[in-house]
């Protein structure tokens, strides 16, 4: 027998899953357009013996949440832009501390206060160390309610995996769309104890005790710890590169999109293809790190191949798709941002505009 | 024969960076035996601020956790409620919990978070040069108050224990000094009476250490001492405010 869904909006999705992926501690500060999540923690986590605090400011939150973390909790925190904004001082902390934490933006139109439309213009923030500090966040971007809900598992895994801050990057849009939701196999129900692992503060019984920080005042100290940062990126650029590719065998020009984008990409794709058009799209995952390898595989193939990067900003993650490719390949670039979304329509007179 | 004094368990015996006559080394070794007298070393962790004890934890031997500039009242909330059963507390300056970390301090006071605050008032800012703080003095000069704080454009002294004090949840606080061993005896209990607070899960504590920065006061240690006990204390009154 099929397993029945049930119907949910992709903030709710987001908090089911953190909760059912075993997390237990949240924080966070009312913000549009990601209300519906906290709303859905403060209700059901202390049902699953979990912690809720609605804080004072995004800054508390993220702190608390790293204090959470620090203390064995799985721990999250989510806002919008303007939080997000205010998270990266903790955010940058968290990296600097090695602490698993996952942190949600429901992206909205900035910069400033901005607007409550769906946009992607935290891409730079979210991709490129957002607060101070040589670090990375992992970003993950899902594209459906459904993968709102899957990430929170991958996003805790990898957050524990590699002792790092995971960003779930969506928009207003995911947030507040309802769609069927498959649960999973694997839920984490009722209490779930926090964690002892050997770097954690749980009182020193038994062992020396442990500091969690980020501050090296040694000279050489702090540019050892870089480094050791830096080799575990480089495992995390090898290993966990995510996207999902469609019709790039025949392809003569690929859109590139991620997230809700990549939902009206695809519909895009899939009328161009019915006109009989060789239109291919990948849709990146995981924005850091950037699947930059099915670019670069791509481009070393000898035919001709071009490039159309669809944005809800007015250029962010073409930079990393410029990179991957290096010159070898034309890239061309659609975006608006601060309310307008580019329709399909909008993508498909692109794609004829560039196929003359 | 008895052993009646002994070096704390929760004190490394290392040297700590202070200047001489500077009060963070006595208020650490409070902390250090206190810990030690309740039997909680195993169950505690504390959170360090940003500010000249931001190595506090390179000093007590125990579970540590940084905090960025002014937040670590919500660390400690975190650390608080993720692991109820350990004893939370703070240790911060003037700067880090009365300008940059108001918010927190204020908030994690009126959730009634169980949880215990030693807050050095030493009326500047040390580790970034001796700068305002919300504590200075009316007159007294720092480095970003040449001529001395004016009411008039940095306004006055914050009490913010007097402030804390007015909260319903707030459950406990205390201002001591430590310029002077009687003092000293009345700090340590005051700081112990805190975590006992927090044993006994009565709620949020926090004890008001004024102490002495003779490096940023410009003054000799004695001199601190006596300016502490003559004129910092008529301005921050002594003893029990709730
Ligand atoms: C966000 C941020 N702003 C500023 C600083 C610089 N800073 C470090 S300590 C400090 C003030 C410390 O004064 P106080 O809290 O009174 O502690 P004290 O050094 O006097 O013990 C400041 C402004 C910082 N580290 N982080
Ligand atoms: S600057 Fe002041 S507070 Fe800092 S260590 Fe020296 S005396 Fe103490």
């Amino acid at each position: 027998m099929a397993k029945s869904k049930i119907l949910m909006t992709g903030n709710e999705a987001i908090a089911l899953g953190a909760i059912d992926a075993g997390c237990r501690f949240y924080a966070g500060y009312p913000i549009t357009p990601q209300n519906e999540l906290t709303a859905f923690m403060a209700k059901n986590m202390p049902k699953a013996g979990g912690v809720f605090i609605q804080a004072e400011s995004e800054l508390a939150a993220v702190n608390m949440v790293l204090g959470a973390s620090a203390a064995g909790a799985r721990a999250m925190t989510s806002s919008s832009s303007p939080g997000i904004s205010l998270k990266q001082e903790g955010i940058s902390y968290i990296a600097g501390c090695r602490l698993p934490a996952v942190i949600v933006n429901v992206m909205r139109g900035g910069p400033g206060l901005g607007n409550i439309m769906p946009a992607q213009s935290d891409y730079f923030q979210a991709t490129r160390s957002g607060g101070h500090g040589d670090y990375h966040c992992l970003v993950l971007a899902p594209y459906s309610v459904q993968e709102a809900y899957d990430f929170m598992f991958k996003a805790f895994a990898l957050a524990d995996k590699y002792r790092n801050p995971v960003m779930i990057l969506g928009d207003g849009m995911l947030g507040q769309m309802m769609e069927p939701l498959q649960l999973s196999d694997n839920r984490k129900t009722g209490n779930q104890k926090p964690k002892t692992k050997i770097w954690m503060l749980t009182g020193c019984r038994g062992r020396k005790p442990n500091v969690v920080k980020s501050f090296y005042l040694q000279e050489g100290d702090l540019e050892k710890f870089n480094l050791t940062l830096q080799k575990e990126y480089r495992l995390i650029r090898q290993n966990e590169q995510l996207y999902e590719g469609i019709f790039l065998k025949d392809a003569k020009i690929i859109i590139v999109a991620y997230g809700t984008m990549a939902r009206i990409a695809k519909g895009a794709v899939k009328k161009l293809r019915k006109a009989g058009k060789k239109i291919g799209l990948i849709r990146p995952i995981s924005l850091w790190p950037f699947p930059g390898n099915i670019f670069r595989r791509l481009a070393a193939s000898p035919k001709r191949l071009s490039f159309l990067v669809v944005e809800m900003s007015y250029g962010q993650m073409i930079e990393d798709v410029l990179l991957s490719l290096n010159g070898k390949s034309p890239v061309e670039f659609l975006g608006r941002s601060g309310g307008g979304i580019p329709s399909e329509e909008e993508i498909i007179n692109k794609i004829k505009i560039l196929m003359k | 024969m008895k052993k009646i004094f002994s070096y704390p368990k929760s004190l490394k015996n290392v040297p700590t960076h202070y200047c001489p006559g500077c009060g963070h080394g006595i208020a650490h070794r409070l902390v250090a035996e206190i810990v030690d007298e309740l039997g909680i070393r195993e169950k505690v962790i504390a959170v360090a601020p940003v500010g000249c004890a931001v190595v506090a934890y390179d000093y007590w031997d125990f579970d540590c956790c940084e905090a960025a500039h002014g937040r670590a009242a919500a660390v400690a909330t975190g650390i608080k409620r993720a692991r109820p059963g350990n004893i939370v507390f703070t240790y911060q300056g003037d700067g880090d919990l009365a300008a940059i970390g108001t918010n927190e301090t204020i908030h994690a006071a009126n959730r009634g978070e169980n949880i215990s605050i030693v807050f050095i008032n030493n009326a500047v800012y040390g580790m970034t040069g001796g700068q305002l703080a919300p504590t200075t003095l009316l007159g007294q000069k720092t480095a970003t108050t040449p001529e001395g704080r004016k009411a008039g454009s940095e306004g006055f002294p914050l009490k913010i224990s007097e402030m804390l004090a007015r909260l319903p949840a707030v459950k406990y606080i205390e201002r001591v000094s430590l310029h002077s061993p009687q003092e000293v005896i009345k700090a340590k209990k005051a700081i112990k009476q805190a975590f006992l607070n927090q044993v006994n899960n009565l709620g949020f504590s926090l004890v008001e250490v004024l102490s002495a920065c003779p490096t940023y006061w410009d003054m000799p240690a004695k001199n601190a001492l006596d300016w502490i006990r003559d004129v910092m204390s008529k301005e921050f009154p002594l003893g029990r405010i709730k």
